[in-house]
């Protein structure tokens, strides 16, 4: 198999490439780049017309509901609604039911993700059962092929199993993920401010988070262990992520595209769509996260994308469950709300989408060069189109963003000998 | 001329013109409520739900007999806790209800918002009989109209809100109505019982009671509640009596012009002392009393409006 693609505008910051050229792939792996003499033999070519290629995106904190809620998402539709959204590697969070804490179910994702397009890595839960008490048997999780520890969903409970995972966590090469949220003051609906006020819903404050962040930054500190900061959302939590860079203090920190597009004045309708967790914040909070994405304190986008079925959405406001399907709108959103506002270069951005998530989680980067397995995205950031959430490759359509005008789009996604392109996968 | 709203979900952004027709209407229903025959056949073949999911007596006692007394046809339906818990979504109990033939849904629901909700997932005419936090539009309105019967007018009346703010539905929907109604707003209680940003809305707040009573013309003092007291906002009744309490000490030292209301049921020896609440200063049974004549005219100005 011999495929050729024509015309691409290369773009791989991490080896200092920025070149208009073809991209031959024999048997899924490059066999050549530069300019092609079109007599060549190709079963296959696709012409890109000027579109931008880069290694592929990865989207290091998704959620694939499998094994457990298999009606919200599976590990395939996962994949499809990734592939889709431009991304050729994920990270899926333990919180499954089972959970992920033990090796077998560790397999069982990689096992189920075999034959996709998509690598999926599994992040494991940090303790038992998620349950903030004793750890979970990390080296062996590690072993097995798990990236990250994370009782995503919740932090880890106790200021003491933190001290032992991070100690534990340093003979693995994975980060501690947290998502910070100190439970005891929050438990609400949505972000603390004069919005919530006015709508009169308990609240998930700043300071919950803030709380977090920072007694985790200190045990990283103390611990030397590598803490990443899950769906970062207010302005004091970049400003601390930023500080203890500077201070050398091993941590990194992603951000979800809707925590930089909408604020908690959205809320107004009580629409469940706007309901996550973390909340949306103020536009505040906004501006520090884009200074954040801009300086470098924020090192990657990640979508947490969670399906929720209608039925579950379609509930009373505090009863309806936390979060958004983001796999298919966030390189739009990205592009939109950061590129076209000239707030981050597009090389910028691949290092957010692509390069910085796989270095946090000790993921092989993939090379456009001869000889290195084709894993890559191919884009175009002026594509200028309307969201429908009833087109979705997820099996949920639950996102505030249905019917958004948006700018760019991912055309084609290629990894392990598979091309997606015009919604349909071919060999390659 | 017909109410703007459509449905009463609050009195947040409502119209002065709308807030002063179902006041003015109210006097009309009152005075048939002193008649021998309260009953006028006004809403006659129509349908109301009183939809409840949290317990409440008064309100729902308070818009059942001003359903009857314009003779509609009601129904209650009260469901304790979410309705997930019982296997049903909220969305498929209001769709059968309505496929029973409703004109009006009356609704109270510990989460806020599930009023405007409705007014999504429903064809009925929906009354906010209290949301969550949120909103409780006819006590709002009953309370003004009660002030207005005794003090003669709203605009420019100093009018502060004492309590829990934080956790009142009553509280926003006065400071809305009030407001629109021109009268000056403030809160008062202890600082962990004021909801953030809360001077955004234009309303003075009051740590110290003694001072908010000598500012003011009318105390609206809200009810302490008993089982929250114990987690959460104030170390103890005793000390939110001491220093919050209203009795007649503190109106005689402070202003004896004041006049005090109280949405109920009282916590006798709390918020109010005894001899308060039974007292001169207040017009607690008139709000009541008062109650079921704004929600007749509510309904009616609702459930006739042409649209």
């Amino acid at each position: 198999m011999k495929t050729l693609l024509k015309n691409l505008n290369i773009i791989a910051p991490h080896q200092k490439l920025s070149q208009k050229a073809d991209i031959v792939i024999e048997d899924g792996k490059i066999s050549f780049v530069g300019k092609v003499d079109e007599k060549n033999s190709f079963d296959k070519i696709y012409d890109f017309d000027g579109k931008y290629c880069s290694i592929g995106f990865f989207d290091m904190h998704v959620h694939l509901r499998e094994p457990g809620r298999e009606d919200e998402e599976t590990i395939e539709t996962g994949c499809e609604s990734a592939a889709a959204g431009g991304f050729t590697g994920v990270l899926c969070m333990p919180n499954t039911d089972p959970c992920i804490d033990d090796a077998e179910t560790v397999k069982y994702i990689i096992d189920r993700a075999k034959e996709q397009l998509v690598d999926v890595y599994p992040a494991a839960a940090a303790t038992k059962e998620r349950k903030g008490e004793s750890i979970s048997p990390m080296l062996e999780l590690a072993k097995m092929g798990a990236k990250a520890f994370t009782d995503d969903g919740a932090a880890i409970k106790t200021a003491k199993i933190l001290r032992i995972a991070m100690e534990y966590s340093l003979m693995t090469d994975c980060p501690i993920i947290e998502h910070c949220e100190e439970d005891s003051l929050s438990g609400g609906a949505m972000n603390e401010s004069f919005n919530s006020t006015l709508l009169g819903l308990p609240t998930m404050p700043s300071i919950s988070e803030e709380l977090i962040v920072m007694r985790d930054i200190m045990m990283a500190e103390f611990t030397g262990a590598r803490l990443h900061i899950a769906h970062i959302s207010t302005k004091k939590s970049v400003e601390y992520v930023r500080l203890a860079k500077q201070k050398g203090i091993k941590v990194t920190a992603e951000v979800a595209p809707h925590h930089f597009t909408l604020t908690d004045d959205e809320l107004k309708t009580y629409d469940t769509n706007y309901k996550m967790n973390p909340p949306l914040r103020t536009q505040e909070d906004i501006d520090a996260i884009i200074e954040g994405l801009a300086d470098g304190t924020i090192d990657a986008i990640a979508t947490d994308h969670a399906p929720h079925t209608p039925e579950e959405k379609d509930l009373e406001f505090i009863y309806a469950p936390n979060g958004i399907v983001g796999l298919e709108t966030a390189f739009a959103l990205a592009i939109s709300e950061l590129y076209k506002k000239k707030k981050l270069s597009l090389e910028q951005l691949i290092e957010k989408f692509a390069i910085n998530p796989r270095k946090i989680l000790n993921i092989p980067l993939p090379k456009i060069e001869i000889g290195q397995k084709a894993n890559l995205t191919i884009f175009d950031p002026e594509l200028i189109w309307t969201v429908d959430a009833s087109k979705f490759k997820s099996k949920c359509n639950n996102t505030p963003f249905d019917k958004r005008l948006v700018s760019g789009k991912s055309i084609a996604t290629i990894n392990n000998s598979k091309i997606y392109f015009e919604g349909k996968y071919s060999n390659i | 001329m017909p109410l703007s709203i459509k449905h009463l979900i609050g009195l947040h952004g409502a119209p002065k013109e709308d807030i002063k027709l179902i006041l003015d209407t109210t006097t009309t229903f009152k005075e048939i409520l002193q008649r021998p025959i309260k009953k006028v056949p006004t809403l006659q073949g129509k349908t109301i739900v009183n939809l409840f999911f949290e317990d409440s007596t008064r309100t729902r006692v308070s818009f059942e007999l001003a359903q009857k007394r314009l003779s509609a046809d009601t129904v209650n339906f009260s469901v304790k806790g979410s309705s997930v818990s019982k296997g049903e979504t909220f969305k498929d109990t209001v769709k059968n209800l309505e496929s029973m033939k409703v004109d009006m849904i009356v609704v109270r629901h510990q989460s806020s918002g599930v009023p405007l909700y409705l007014t999504r997932i429903s064809k009925s005419i929906i009354i906010n009989a209290g949301d969550g936090f949120h909103e409780h539009p006819t006590q709002a309105l009953l309370d003004m109209y009660s002030i207005r019967e005794k003090l003669g007018t709203l605009e420019g009346l100093k009018v502060c809100i004492v309590g829990d703010i934080a956790h009142s539905r009553v509280a926003l929907s006065n400071i809305f109505g009030l407001k629109t109604m021109g009268a000056e707003v403030s809160v008062c209680g202890p600082s962990s019982m004021i909801p953030p940003f809360i001077e955004q809305l234009g309303v003075k707040v009051y740590n110290n009671i003694d001072k908010a009573m000598q500012e003011s013309d009318v105390l609206n003092v809200l009810r302490i509640q008993l089982e929250r007291a114990a987690g959460a906002s104030i170390p103890s009744l005793r000390e939110y009596r001491e220093f919050f309490g209203i009795d007649s000490y503190r109106i005689e030292k402070n202003n004896k012009n004041i006049l005090i209301l109280h949405p109920g049921p009282i916590n006798r020896g709390v918020e109010l002392s005894s001899d308060v609440a039974d007292g001169p200063y207040q017009i607690i049974l008139d709000q009541v009393e008062n109650g079921v004549a704004v929600r007749m005219a509510v309904l009616y100005l609702l459930g006739t409006r042409n649209y």
